[in-house]
């Protein structure tokens, strides 16, 4: 944690134009699932604002090193190795720092360690597939893992859903929760993609699309890429109409 | 030409997908090993902790009156005299048995959520008008493309229910109901969920 005052002022409005809309009867789910009136505008009031805080010390020496978190002594998961890395910050460019970070994703097959998982690309013994990681004073996180497979999904008769990994993020305001998923540099199913298409501006989807980084690689383990996450931003406290004593 | 603001742009919001659980609570998606419990996970408050102590469960359902079986469901409240368990909290300190913050996967089988919590004291609206008593809620499942964000507030509390700015924000007088829960026994509230259609629950742009 940085050593200054908490900030306590609301969020900026969030722009939903960089998000999907709730109805995208593409991705059939949808179509049950979005509400259709209007949401209730409001400015973010001490509920909104505040959130937990998660201490490092919560976690533990592989909580994000997914390579070796579900591993048998002595074996590793099949796939390619890859380091992701990159910044959380806020729509200010902040670094914000104890976000937190979790993630999960398929094996190297394209299938999940989940019960209601029918894919018939096999479990990889020594993979679970989910890590969780705290941000640092400069909201900087990485963790390893094995690159996920594509794998179809029953939307259209023949959906793919490109490699990705999903991303939960807690930062320091509920009203900044976010769940995303990040995409890889090439993959040709992006554009494919029914769910990466309920995202309206091609820009904005850009934006979930991690570079390789090889400058983060290291030399004969593992490829990087780099994926940074922007949360909303805080207004200036400065100009806050605030009464005395607060 | 002007000079750029220099903003960045939020990240783009994703469906959580069918599989958040493996994310969010593992070991309740079968995964054991990696943590020893998942976050969020049991009552939020320990013992020691001031405040009557409540259960609020209930499930989220579709536009076609099914509960969603894959839905997380994450709270957030005050503890009982109003304080946030936050840095960000400034108006003084908060219990520290209580943490506020609480994740519940839908059950597999019947999709019903339960929180194990207690019942929040008030916290002021931003010109310091007390707000009724209430729960904060964020919802995400497959299907939902960006998580939604309500709230939960108590029948018993009619008076503060009917004089709360954000309740009184509500244009259409006939939703407010679908932001109070159920009692349903001592200490013991229902609140369902309703994404669409007959019923739907307010949803705040926060």
């Amino acid at each position: 944690m940085k050593n200054e005052r908490p900030e306590t002022s609301p969020f900026f409005a969030r722009d939903r134009d960089q998000h999907p809309p709730a109805y995208t009867p593409w991705y059939k789910t949808s179509v049950l699932r979005s509400p259709q009136r209007a949401l209730i505008s409001l400015e973010g009031t001490a509920s909104e604002i505040t959130g937990p805080v998660f201490g490092h010390s919560r976690l533990n020496e592989f909580d994000n090193d997914l390579i070796l978190n579900y591993a048998r002594p002595g074996q590793m998961p099949i796939g390619p190795r890859i380091l992701v890395h990159g910044r959380v910050m806020d729509e200010r460019g902040c670094g914000v720092d104890g976000a937190l970070v979790e993630m999960w994703q398929a094996n190297a097959g394209g299938r999940y360690r989940h019960k209601k998982e029918t894919y018939l690309a096999p479990l990889d013994p020594d993979f679970g597939g989910v890590g969780r990681t705290i941000t640092d004073a400069d909201g900087y996180y990485w963790f390893k893992t094995i690159m996920p497979g594509p794998y179809p999904w029953p939307n259209g008769v023949n959906d793919w859903r490109p490699a990705h990994i999903h991303f939960s993020i807690f930062g320091h305001g509920f009203a900044q929760r976010l769940i995303t998923q990040m995409y890889f540099e090439g993959d040709p199913l992006i554009p494919l993609c029914p769910i990466v298409r309920t995202i309206p501006d091609p820009a904005a989807i850009s934006r979930l699309i991690a570079p390789l980084d090889m400058n983060a690689t290291i030399p004969m383990d593992m490829r990087a890429y780099k994926f940074d996450i922007v949360l909303r931003g805080r207004r200036s406290t400065l100009f806050e109409n605030r009464k005395e004593g607060n | 030409m002007v000079q750029p603001l220099g903003y960045l742009k939020e990240s783009p919001s994703q469906t959580a997908g069918p599989y958040v659980h493996i994310g969010c609570t593992p070991n309740f998606a079968g995964i054991h090993g990696i943590f020893e419990q998942d976050l969020g996970a049991g009552p939020l408050y320990d013992e020691k902790a001031r405040g009557e102590r409540i259960a609020v469960n209930g499930m989220v359902i579709d536009g076609g009156g099914n509960p969603l079986k894959d839905a997380l469901v994450e709270i957030w409240q005050a503890d009982a005299d109003g304080l946030h368990n936050s840095p960000s909290e400034t108006r003084g300190t908060a219990d520290p048995h209580f943490r506020g913050w609480g994740r519940s996967p839908g059950d597999m089988e019947t999709g019903e959520f339960l929180f194990e919590t207690i019942k929040p004291g008030r916290v002021p609206f931003r010109d310091g008008r007390l707000m009724a008593p209430h729960i904060t809620f964020w919802i995400v499942a497959r299907g939902i493309n960006l998580g939604l964000h309500t709230r939960m507030y108590f029948p018993e509390e009619v008076e503060a229910n009917a004089a709360d700015p954000v309740l009184l924000r509500i244009e259409h007088r006939n939703r407010v109901p679908t932001l109070i829960a159920r009692k349903e026994g001592e200490g013991l509230y229902r609140f369902d969920i309703r994404l669409q259609g007959e019923g739907e629950t307010v949803f705040f742009d926060i």
